[in-house]
């Protein structure tokens, strides 16, 4: 049987004509040539074993879309999963941009060639700076963990210590993250919270505060929703032996929380897909670090940091590089920690997100949050054999719900919630066996008065 | 007035087109917008809630609640907009330029379908903690494109979980230490090898992960040095991390007696195939004897850069290192599909959740647009571009590849504009801030810049035969430019959305400004 060439429309020279052009400008007889330094004994015989392509468009799209309806999409009025990916109503102006091939398709051009990258990546980290109250924020790195992991090598080397305290209460999933990231020097201690509010067990932390500790860090909100009130106090304590606060947000939350420098946080951390990247499986995540302006903090940075300064035109703009020469790309193994491809077009929308919401979106949309949050912890804790008050403290966003006494599985309520077309929240029993069956639900700007009332009698049905 | 036909492609001639890039002379964003105005509105809280809860704001503690509101942009929705197409239009996608001169970037074409496809709500709207039953297609996306990563490395299995190539340098450095550990070997076993053409996270990640970085530089022909390998493997040898072909586009044929000599002295090799391009179908990184190996989606398997990610870094290893990989693995039961986090050796999380599900998808799709074929069809012509592109821009006066004289490259090449330098005083990065006035990329290299006056380009399978002539042209261009006028190369930007930059405050402290609210405290300028 003699196949058909296919002339491949992604690659314009796959015609046997033009190909035949090229080898003899080059003189060469065939292809192989090129591949003349490749031994032979690592050369693959004959063809790669993959499944038989869609060549066409048409059949392509048919077989992903075929693979893709076999997913159900979270519906925003029924979904009350958080624990680190949220979601929140993302502007259609978010998508516009990010869509856009001039930005979609870019890379790593020069400030000449590639002004608007830099332009607007500058602009996220100033509204991000706006918003922490922060002078410092880096282009984006990968994810809150990897955020979190770098602030606190950042916090060690400021200190020139190698022990950090963090707190119980914590992405299992997160802290697998530092202590892996931290490796081999840095010792992690982890500090108890106290059972009242969640937040951190303060004698504990003064007992394991010593001019050996670089950092301490804890997150606001709590990874169950729970707010730390006693970031000052926390911070005071870790600056009295010389060691830094190391704070972690959601940026979502800043219009109406306050940012953590104003509770001392010296170095602040977090992911931005709140703020206007779809869920995607977990793909919308991306880091945020942010410090004061102090030469010794910004130096030991790994991130690309973007500055701006004048150009020849007098009143024009131009971007560019800050302390370059801090970066593996300057120093390889001499630079600090590694700088690469992370989520660039997430910090861009995000800026987007930003300058659509202004002040007065982002204080309604945290006092939203705050007022549905309360309402759901309120009206869930009604049901009969239900806690949700775990903690005394407010909450942001989430909450623990406690099924221990309905002698229910959390699994076995997901799954008669999900029957009924609800997502019900992360079930935490292996997570932290000590909760017992406890989920975590999660609520947003996007559920209304309804939808928490339906998730409510819905619970109610599932657990009598 | 000269006819601009003339400097068109007819007649076979390449193109050198009177580009301008976009200049709006855009203000930053926090100039823009009036007191008052919403760029958009957020879903109010009802009457019922409010009612029921009282005020949800009373028990947040006075030091818990924002003083001063964040001085952020107050703009309506259009002109949010507009700044942001402003903006756009002064940046060069793949999507409007020969992008050949980002060179180990494999700036290819992004089909646009995937995007489409992954644009789908069933991909942008999944929680990545539904229930298992509901994200049965997202699931064997990931497997099916496992298994495809696995034919074409010969590997086991693989992790799809790092946020890109450097990430996935990282867990390889990170699994070769677990590896170790589980040997009792960690604390002897505390150097790493690497090339000085290799990207330079494979000596950084590798120093993150605790290990002394040994960097072996080129032989004289420009071949990674067999003899310093041999004199650098020893009991302290943890493993190689390389690259092959390295970023001068030569490959090492010696490849297999590399790995050989660090597996003799007790090492693991792990290969760094973040640009495996010209190599598709061709040879893998099993027969040459790598336990490890990563491939970016968003080069080799075409995914869009996004102006720096988001991105993949695929990583394969051999069955004996599988225990290590991070959490969860794709199973696969022959009914369905679901997540493993039984592996009590696994060096845990790289990133939440299980990596940039968005991209995964891209890449599978573009990989079944082509099939085994199609892509050796990729690698192939990836490779005679190059080769194609290297005969023209040799032709040009001042530019040379050094090492390796007389041999093919296979997918990019590190030329040197050394001469030129010398005959002219232009340097490398001046040719490539002057050929952005063309409307190209073009980029110097890594440093260290062992090979003078550097530039790499990589023409990857995407770019035409003309579009190949055009970007040589516009090279002998600037190149002309810098022996007949140098100081119109070296006064260059001409034609770009700003004018030459002031960099001296980049590295002052005192200067330097990373936000707006840090240039107007420094500049002394008021809101």
């Amino acid at each position: 049987m003699t196949r058909k060439k296919i002339v491949h429309p992604y690659i314009p020279n796959s015609s046997p004509e033009v190909k035949a052009r090229m080898l003899q400008e080059v003189g060469a007889a065939n292809v192989d040539e090129f591949y003349a330094d490749v031994p032979s004994a690592l050369r693959i015989q004959g063809q790669m074993n993959l499944p038989a392509p869609f060549l066409s468009e048409a059949a392509l799209r048919r077989h992903v879309e075929g693979l893709l309806r076999k997913n159900t999409p979270a519906q925003p009025n029924r979904n009350f999963l958080g624990a680190g990916c949220y979601q929140h109503h993302v502007p259609a102006i978010c998508d516009e941009i990010n869509q856009r091939g001039e930005f979609l398709t870019a890379y790593a051009g020069e400030p000449y060639d590639d002004h608007g990258r830099f332009q607007t990546l500058f602009e996220y980290c100033s509204m991000m700076g706006e918003l922490l109250e922060m002078d410092v924020v880096n282009v984006p790195n990968y994810d809150g963990f990897q955020a979190a992991a770098t602030a606190l090598r950042m916090a060690c080397r400021i200190t020139g210590r190698a022990r950090v305290l963090i707190p119980d209460i914590i992405s299992q999933d997160k802290q697998s993250r530092l202590r892996d990231y931290l490796k081999p020097e840095i010792e992690i201690i982890v500090v108890k919270h106290d059972p009242s509010t969640g937040g951190m067990d303060l004698k504990q932390l003064e007992s394991l505060l010593s001019s050996t500790v670089a950092a301490v860090y804890f997150e606001n909100p709590s990874y169950l929703g729970s707010l730390e009130v006693s970031g000052t106090e926390i911070t005071g304590m870790a600056h009295k032996v010389g060691a830094l606060g190391v704070v972690s947000v959601d940026p979502i939350s800043l219009g109406i929380l306050a940012p953590p420098a104003r509770y001392g946080a010296d170095i602040v951390c977090g992911d931005i897909q709140s703020l206007g990247m779809h869920m995607q499986f977990g793909g919308g995540q991306a880091g945020f670090i942010a410090s004061h302006d102090d030469e010794k903090i910004v130096m030991q940075y790994p991130s690309r940091l973007f500055g701006i300064a004048p150009t020849r035109l007098p009143g024009e703009y131009g971007f560019g590089d800050v302390a370059y020469d801090r970066t593996s790309f300057a120093k390889r193994e001499e630079g600090i920690e590694w700088v690469g491809t992370a989520a660039a077009l997430w910090g861009i929308t995000a800026g987007v997100y930003l300058a659509l919401m202004g002040p007065q979106g982002m204080k309604e949309i945290g006092e939203g949050i705050l007022y549905r949050t309360r309402y759901a912890r309120q009206e869930i804790g009604r049901i009969k054999g239900v806690s949700t008050k775990l903690f005394s403290a407010p909450h942001f966003r989430e909450f623990v719900v406690d099924f221990n006494k309905t002698g229910m599985k959390v699994a076995e309520i997901n799954k008669a919630l999900l029957s009924k077309g609800i997502f019900g929240g992360k079930d935490l029993s292996q997570e932290f066996p000590w909760l017992g069956e406890s989920a975590l639900v999660c609520v947003t700007e996007v559920h209304t008065q309804a939808d928490i009332d339906l998730l409510a009698s819905t619970l109610q049905e599932v657990v009598s | 007035m000269k006819d601009i036909r003339v400097e068109r492609f007819t007649n076979g001639k390449p193109n050198l087109r009177r580009f301008h890039q976009a200049s709006w002379d855009e203000p930053v964003i926090f100039e823009l917008g009036q007191p008052g105005q919403r760029g958009i509105l957020v879903p109010e809280v009802e009457e019922g809630i409010r009612t029921r809860v009282g005020d949800a704001l009373a028990d947040l503690p006075e030091g818990l609640r924002r003083k001063d509101p964040p001085k952020l942009p107050e703009m309506a929705q259009p002109a949010v907009l507009r700044h942001y197409d402003h903006l756009s239009q002064e940046n060069l996608g793949v999507d409007f330029n020969i992008d050949v001169g980002q060179g180990t970037c494999t700036m290819k074409y992004s089909p646009k379908v995937n995007d489409q496809l992954a644009r789908m709500p069933e991909m942008t709207e999944l929680h990545p903690l539904q229930d298992e039953s509901t994200v049965q297609g997202i699931l064997e996306i990931m497997y099916r494109f496992e298994q495809i990563l696995k034919e074409i490395s010969g590997m086991d299995r693989f992790t799809l979980q790092p946020g890109a190539g450097s990430a996935a340098i990282y867990t390889n450095a990170s699994i070769i230490r677990a590896y170790h550990d589980s040997c009792r070997k960690g604390d002897q076993r505390d150097e790493v090898i690497t090339t000085i053409f290799s990207h330079p996270s494979d000596a950084a990640c590798a120093k993150v992960a605790g290990y002394k970085v040994i960097t072996l530089y080129p032989d004289a022909d420009g071949y990674p040095d067999l003899e310093a390998l041999k004199a650098a493997v020893s009991e302290r040898t943890a493993g190689l991390l390389i690259t092959n072909p390295e970023d001068t586009g030569i490959f090492n044929p010696r490849i297999a007696e590399f790995t050989q000599i660090v597996h003799a002295a007790g090492g693991l090799c792990s290969y760094d195939q973040a640009n495996a391009n010209g190599l598709l179908g061709i040879t893998r990184a099993r027969e040459a004897g790598f336990d490890l190996c990563h491939f970016n989606l968003h080069k080799t398997f075409s995914t869009p850069h996004g102006c720096g990610g988001p991105a993949v870094g695929a990583t394969g290893v051999t069955r004996e290192l599988v225990r290590f990989l991070p959490v969860p693995l794709v199973e696969y039961d022959g009914k369905k599909y679901s997540l493993n986090y039984d592996l009590p050796e696994s060096i845990g999380k790289i990133r939440p959740f299980y990596g940039v599900a968005p991209v995964i998808l891209k890449a599978y799709a573009w990989v079944m647009a082509l099939g085994a074929e199609g892509l050796r069809e990729v690698a192939e012509v990836a490779v005679l571009n190059n080769n194609y592109l290297m005969k023209k821009v040799l032709s040009i006066r001042g530019v040379s590849a050094p090492y390796a004289a007389g041999r093919r490259r296979v997918e990019q090449v590190r030329y040197s504009w050394q001469k030129l330098y010398e005959e002219t005083g232009i340097h490398s990065d001046e040719i490539g801030v002057r050929s952005a006035d063309y409307g190209v990329h073009f980029w110097t290299s890594h440093h260290p810049y062992v090979v003078p006056e550097p530039c790499t380009l990589e023409p990857t399978e995407s770019y035409s035969i003309e579009e190949l002539d055009e970007y040589a042209a516009i090279l002998e261009q600037v190149a002309g430019e810098a022996y007949s006028d140098p100081d119109l190369v070296r006064s260059a930007p001409h034609n770009s959305t700003i004018h030459k930059i002031d960099h001296r405050p980049f590295d002052d402290p005192q200067q330097w400004a990373i936000t707006w609210r840090a240039y107007l405290r420094k500049t002394g300028e008021s809101r």
